[in-house]
């Protein structure tokens, strides 16, 4: 990789000047160095972005045969599916109410597990666990544990009379969602936590010390202080968030597939579906999507002021 | 770091200046724990407990008997240790977790090999077209393989490259990069330029500068961008689901989805088999734990 080593190894030094102007991938300019990653991103991020906007304007067999041009019939056909409304309600509460909630308990975790307490070690792995197990085995774990007859949390729910009988929680829409919710902030808590956790490692401590000097109370320096210190990390952790919890399948196809038909469905899980059926109104159904992800990330930054602070 | 703090003369360690007070940074006899510490500590440990139970009950299902199965006790009478050895040698898995090993492993290197340059180059650059390099990352971020499925298809099938290891090798490693190219790119920036100045006046060129000075420097970064790749390939569900559609060229995942069959599920070989998929990465992730801070510090300051 570096530019030609003479025989002895060494070249005279040089003074005042990098080296990069005259070796030769310097004067390649980025293209050596940039390019692998830009092909990467064209061929596998880029590329299938045109070809699911073209596949959208299809028409294409079950079995994959292209038999011309759709126009917009997909995308009409796709806004007169008579579950899509309250599939993009459900998917806006879903993600919203999953943010929102991972947000306020990853802030809590977090000042919790900076604190100094015997076994932080043991305990901060122990929270990592639903980040290092695979989402869809969690959820399927979930599902299990709330089976009818033989799930533990039926169990432990009946024994603590919770509960007379045990229930089906998950064929239910209305106990199926808060269950797929909890599991969706279980397994975002561990990188949210750990982001925060960072955030809170780059406020220094002389900062606090000078706080308590002034007299402020524990509530009065979290707010004033640790917060707005926070809010790098913070906006770093509601973003990703945002784009995980919006395109969550595997929590929902780990749980109930979207069942019973569309009825636990978001956007994501239901383009799924459509996939079997109809390719072209699933590809509409994701640029739909997409679209929907950009508008909540937008709207998101515009309100937290993103630009003006140069995170 | 209180490496710099005042400590007593070697001779006498224990000696404390007359008002009784310690100098900052040494250690403090024990006594007993402020009632505050007493609740953190029983409030963290409670929810260390809740976090892992779910595993727990996974580990405890993959140990019942067919027959004590679905009954409602919280331990069966016996532990079939059996279930184990059954579900190695009647599914898929060994070539499932061949794949998993393959994609996890090529991903992982050919993100280092992509990112690291790129990373580096952009750290230290200002070239023209930074600004739309730093942007085409953000929108790969933007981007999930979840949302992109019906095109992902499209593309491999054109290509006839479905059913292949380099897909999901070149899929995973490209859904990871913008992450890799981030946390990079804030090690490398901080990381003195004067370091490599000298190396190059040395007679190294770029290239060499970053391979011997600036990269060793910046190895936390590295573990960081690797251990996040890989256990994002490992876990990876979706696109090994699309992309794959023959049982011998599934990953893990998708091979542990195929036990919840149409009307029976088989939970105890299915968490047998998800026990053998999640303790590696469990243990390499506690492994690493204080690097995920550091990494994720580097990456939140900028």
């Amino acid at each position: 990789m570096s530019s030609k080593v003479t025989a002895g190894g060494r070249r005279p030094p040089r003074t005042g000047r990098s080296g990069t102007r005259r070796s030769g991938l310097g004067r390649l300019g980025p293209l050596p160095w940039i390019g692998p990653a830009v092909l990467l991103i064209v061929v596998v991020v880029l590329w299938p972005v045109y070809e699911m906007v073209r596949t959208s304007f299809l028409k294409i067999s079950v079995s994959g045969f292209v038999r011309g041009w759709a126009g917009l019939d997909k995308y009409r056909q796709l806004f007169d599916e008579p579950g899509l409304g309250s599939v993009i309600t459900a998917t806006v509460v879903w993600t919203v109410g999953v943010v929102a909630l991972t947000m306020v308990l990853s802030l809590a975790l977090a000042q919790l597990f900076d604190q100094r307490f015997p076994g932080r070690r043991v305990t901060r792995w122990a929270l990592i666990a639903p980040w290092a197990a695979s989402v869809l085995m969690t959820a399927i774990g979930f599902k299990w544990m709330l089976d009818r007859t033989a799930g533990v949390l039926n169990t432990v729910m009946t024994d603590l009379g919770i509960i007379d009988t045990p229930r089906d929680w998950l064929g239910d829409p209305a106990t199926a969602w808060p269950w797929m919710m909890f599991v969706a902030v279980f397994v975002s808590l561990p990188f949210t936590t750990y982001t925060l956790l960072a955030g809170l490692q780059t406020v220094p401590g002389e900062v606090y010390e000078a706080a308590r000097v002034d007299g402020a109370g524990v509530w009065q320096t979290y707010r004033r202080i640790t917060l707005p210190l926070l809010r790098p990390a913070f906006l770093v952790g509601v973003v990703i968030n945002l784009i995980n919890v919006f395109n969550s399948f595997p929590v929902i196809w780990g749980m109930t597939r979207g069942g019973p038909d569309s009825d636990t469905a978001t956007t994501t899980v239901f383009m799924y579906q459509l996939k079997s059926s109809d390719i072209g109104e699933s590809a509409a159904m994701s640029v739909v999507n997409f679209a929907l992800v950009v508008v909540m990330v937008a709207a998101f930054l515009k309100v937290s002021r993103w630009n003006q602070e140069e995170v | 770091m209180a490496q710099q703090t005042i400590q007593p003369s070697p001779g006498a360690p224990d000696a404390l200046p007359p008002d009784g007070r310690r100098p900052a940074g040494t250690v403090r006899p024990r006594r007993a724990p402020r009632p505050r510490t007493v609740v953190v500590t029983a409030v963290a440990w409670l929810i260390a407990a809740v976090f892992l139970l779910p595993y727990v009950q996974m580990v405890i299902t993959a140990l019942r008997p067919a027959g004590e199965l679905r009954d409602a006790t919280y331990l069966p009478t016996e532990f079939a240790w059996s279930n184990f050895i059954d579900v190695w040698r009647e599914s898929n898995l060994g070539s499932n977790l061949r794949v998993t090993l393959l994609v996890a492993g090529g991903s992982t290197l050919l993100v280092l090999l992509v990112a690291i340059p790129a990373a580096y180059y952009t750290a230290r650059v200002k070239y023209r077209g930074r600004k739309l390099f730093l942007l085409l990352v953000l929108v790969t971020q933007m981007f999930q393989p979840t949302s992109l499925l019906v095109g992902l298809y499209r593309e491999f099938h054109q290509l006839d490259m479905l059913n292949s290891v380099w897909t999901l090798v070149l899929c995973n490693a490209a859904f990871n990069l913008a992450f890799a190219i981030w946390i990079l790119t804030a090690y490398f920036s901080a990381i003195p330029v004067q370091l490599e100045e000298a190396a190059m006046i040395d007679g190294l060129g770029r290239g060499g500068a970053l391979l011997r000075v600036t990269l060793p420097l910046a190895l936390p970064g590295v573990v960081t961008a690797v251990i996040f790749t890989f256990i994002a390939a490992w876990n990876e569900f979706v696109m090994g689901l699309t992309l794959s559609t023959v049982p011998e060229s599934q990953p893990l995942t998708v091979g542990i989805n195929s036990f919840i069959g149409n009307y029976t599920v088989q939970w105890n070989y299915l968490f047998a088999a998800s026990v053998i998929a999640i303790v590696p990465v469990v243990v390499l992730f506690a492994f690493i734990e204080r690097h995920v801070v550091s990494g994720l510090t580097a990456g939140s300051v900028k």
